[in-house]
C-alpha cells in the first residue's frame, strides 16, 4: 500500500492506523463489536465504508438475480411439465439431455459462448456492461441456466409423483381433460418442492454472480468481490463475503417459513 | 432363479446403462491422458512463440496457439492433469474427513454428534463456491491451497451422508447379531457396517469429482488457482475470452473439455446410482 521505497516511520504509522499494531483477539473483538453495529470497517483502496460500498452495488446483483430466476423459470416450467406429462416419450429425452447439459456447463464458460454467438456472430445483445435491457440479457441466460436445468428436473420428478396422486385420477374422472387436470391441481402442488429449491439455489447464484459479473464487466456485488480480492483489499472482500453468506441465510430462512405458509400440512413447532 | 454373486451384478447393471458406459469411456480416457500428457504432447506446454501468437488450427498445431504462441493441445492434455489432481485429491481429502467425522458422529452420537453436525450447520451457510474464494483469496493462490480451500467445504456432505447411513445400517439385524455375539465396537463399525454404508457414498464421489473440476476451473478463471505457466482449463478460458473476437477457438477448446469431463463423470455417477438402487433390487 505504500510502495517499495516506504520509510520504516511510515510503515509503523500505516500498522497503527489500520490497528495492526493490536493483538489479533484485540482487532477481532473489535471487529465483531463494529459488526453489530453495522460497521464493516473501511476499505483500503477507496477509504470508504465498506457497507456503503456493498450498498452501492445491490441494486444491480438483485436486477441480475430476479432476471435469472425468471428465465429459469420460464424454461424450467414448461420443460418440466412438458417432460413429466411424456415420461418416457422422446421429448422428455430431450429434455434431460438438456438439462444435464445445462448442468455440466459452468458459468465461466457459457458465458462467453454466449458474447461469441449473440454479440459477435448475431451482433444482437452488447459484449458487456450495464444500463438498458439489452445489457441484462446475457448475464441473465448465464446465470440462469443452471438454474432452470435443477428447477427442471425438480419440477418434473415432483410433477410425475403428483400425477399418481388420487384426486388427479378423481379430477379425470369428473370429466376434466388429463391436461386440465394436471395444469390446474397437480402443478400447484408440485411445485412447493421447487420453490424450495429455488431458495436453497439462491445462494448459488449469488455465489455464481461472482463469476458471471466479472465476464459481463457488470457492475455488482461479484464483481466487487472480485476487484476486492485483485486490490488485496481484505476489509473489502471479508465485507462482501459476509454479505453474500448473510442474504443467503436469511433466503433460507424466509423460504422455510413461506414452506409452512404455502402447505398447511406443514407446521412449526 | 438362481443368485448371482453381488458384485457381478452390480457390474452387469453398470454394463446396461449406457450412458454410464460412454461416461466411464471418457473418464478412463481422462485419466490415462492426465497421466501420459508428457508422452503424448506434441510441445512443451510453456514454450512460447510470439509471432505465432493467436495463430489459429494448422498441422504442425492441431488446436492452434495461444497470445504466447502456445500449444494449445499440449495446454490442453497438460491441464488434464490438473483436473484430474484436482478432482481426486479433493475428493479423497474430503472423503477422509468426511468418513471419520461422519462414522464418529453416527457411532458415538451425543455431543460428538452435535458438535460435528453443528460445524456442518455452520459450512453449508456458505454458498457454493464463497467459501472456496475467501480460502484462497486469504491463503494465496496455488495448487494445494484450492485443494485445501475445495476439501474444507467438500466434507461436510460426505459427513452428514455417511452418519445417516451408519445410523440406518447399525440398526439392522446382521449388526444387532454382530452385537450381540460380543463383537468389539471398533469392529463393528469397519467389518460390519461401513461396507454396508458406502454405496451412497460411492455415487456421491462420483458427482463430487465433478463439482471439484468446476471449482477449480472456476478458481483459475478468477485468478485464484493454479499459477501461470502451468495450464489449467479455467485459466485457460479466462485468457482465451479477451480475444474472442479474433481468436475464439482459445475459449471454447478449453470449456468443452470441461464440460464434456462434467458430463462423464455426472453420467457414471447416475449410472452407479441407478445399479445401486436398493429399490431396484426389491422390484
Amino acid at each position: 500500500m505504500l510502495g517499495e521505497s516506504a520509510l520504516a516511520a511510515q510503515k509503523e504509522e500505516l500498522r497503527r492506523e489500520l490497528r495492526l499494531d493490536r493483538p489479533v483477539v484485540v482487532q477481532y473483538g473489535e471487529f465483531l463489536l463494529g459488526l453489530a453495529k453495522g460497521d464493516l470497517g473501511t476499505s483500503f483502496r477507496s477509504r470508504e465504508p465498506v457497507l456503503r460500498e456493498i450498498l452501492r452495488r445491490v441494486p444491480a446483483t438483485l436486477l441480475l438475480s430476479v432476471a435469472s430466476m425468471v428465465f429459469a423459470l420460464l424454461i424450467a416450467v414448461p420443460l418440466g411439465v412438458l417432460s413429466a406429462m411424456r415420461q418416457h416419450s422422446p421429448v422428455d429425452h430431450l429434455c434431460g439431455f438438456l438439462a444435464m447439459l445445462g448442468l455440466s456447463m459452468p458459468n465461466f464458460w457459457l458465458g462467453p459462448l454466449l458474447i461469441l454467438i449473440f454479440s459477435i456472430g448475431l451482433g444482437l445483445f452488447p459484449v458487456s456492461g450495464y444500463g438498458t435491457a439489452g445489457h441484462l440479457v446475457l448475464p441473465a441466460l448465464t446465470m440462469g441456466t443452471g438454474m432452470a436445468a435443477i428447477l427442471m428436473r425438480m419440477l418434473r420428478s415432483s410433477l410425475l409423483e403428483e400425477i399418481r396422486q388420487d384426486y388427479v385420477r378423481a379430477a379425470c374422472a369428473r370429466g376434466l381433460s388429463r391436461r386440465d387436470a394436471v395444469l390446474r391441481h397437480a402443478l400447484a402442488n408440485s411445485l412447493i418442492p421447487v420453490l424450495t429449491v429455488m431458495g436453497l439455489q439462491f445462494g448459488a447464484l449469488l455465489s455464481g454472480s461472482i463469476i458471471t459479473e466479472t465476464i459481463f464487466s457488470w457492475p455488482g456485488i461479484g464483481r466487487l468481490t472480485v476487484q476486492a480480492i485483485e486490490a488485496r483489499d481484505y476489509p473489502l472482500v471479508q465485507g462482501c463475503i459476509l454479505f453474500i453468506a448473510l442474504c443467503t441465510v436469511t433466503v433460507n430462512l424466509v423460504t422455510d417459513l413461506l414452506y409452512s405458509r404455502l402447505d398447511p400440512r406443514i407446521r412449526y413447532e | 432363479m438362481s443368485e448371482r454373486p453381488p458384485r457381478r451384478r452390480f457390474v452387469r447393471r453398470v454394463a446396461r446403462h449406457r450412458a454410464a458406459v460412454a461416461g466411464s469411456a471418457v473418464v478412463s480416457l481422462l485419466l490415462l491422458v492426465a497421466a501420459l500428457a508428457p508422452l503424448i504432447a506434441p510441445f512443451d506446454p510453456a514454450a512460447q512463440s510470439l509471432d505465432a501468437g493467436l495463430s489459429g488450427p494448422s498441422w504442425s498445431h492441431w488446436l492452434g496457439q495461444d497470445r504466447l504462441g502456445r500449444d494449445l493441445l499440449s495446454r490442453l492434455l497438460y491441464g488434464a492433469r490438473i483436473s484430474a489432481v484436482v478432482g481426486l485429491g479433493t475428493v479423497s481429502l474430503s472423503l477422509a474427513i468426511g468418513l471419520l467425522a461422519g462414522s464418529l458422529s453416527g457411532f458415538l452420537g451425543g455431543r460428538v454428534d452435535h458438535l460435528f453436525m453443528r460445524l456442518a450447520d455452520i459450512l453449508l451457510a456458505f454458498p457454493g463456491i464463497l467459501l472456496a474464494i475467501a480460502i484462497t483469496s486469504v491463503l494465496g493462490p496455488s495448487l494445494r491451497n484450492v485443494l485445501i480451500a475445495l476439501s474444507a467445504l467438500g466434507w461436510v456432505g460426505y459427513a452428514r451422508l455417511i452418519r445417516g447411513q451408519i445410523l440406518k445400517v447399525r440398526e439392522l439385524e446382521f449388526v444387532q447379531s454382530a452385537r450381540a455375539v460380543g463383537s468389539p465396537p471398533v469392529r463393528l463399525l469397519l467389518v460390519h457396517i461401513l461396507p454396508n454404508a458406502v454405496s451412497p457414498v460411492i455415487v456421491e464421489a462420483t458427482f463430487g469429482i465433478a463439482r471439484a473440476i468446476v471449482a477449480e476451473a472456476g478458481l483459475s478463471f478468477l485468478g485464484l488457482g493454479v499459477q501461470p505457466p502451468v495450464p489449467s482449463w479455467g485459466a485457460m478460458i479466462n485468457e482465451g475470452r479477451h480475444f474472442l473476437f479474433v481468436a475464439p477457438h482459445l475459449t471454447t477448446v478449453p470449456g468443452l473439455a470441461i464440460m464434456i469431463t462434467v458430463m462423464a463423470f455426472n453420467f457414471l455417477g447416475d449410472g452407479l446410482r441407478d445399479a445401486m438402487d436398493v429399490r431396484e433390487e426389491i422390484r
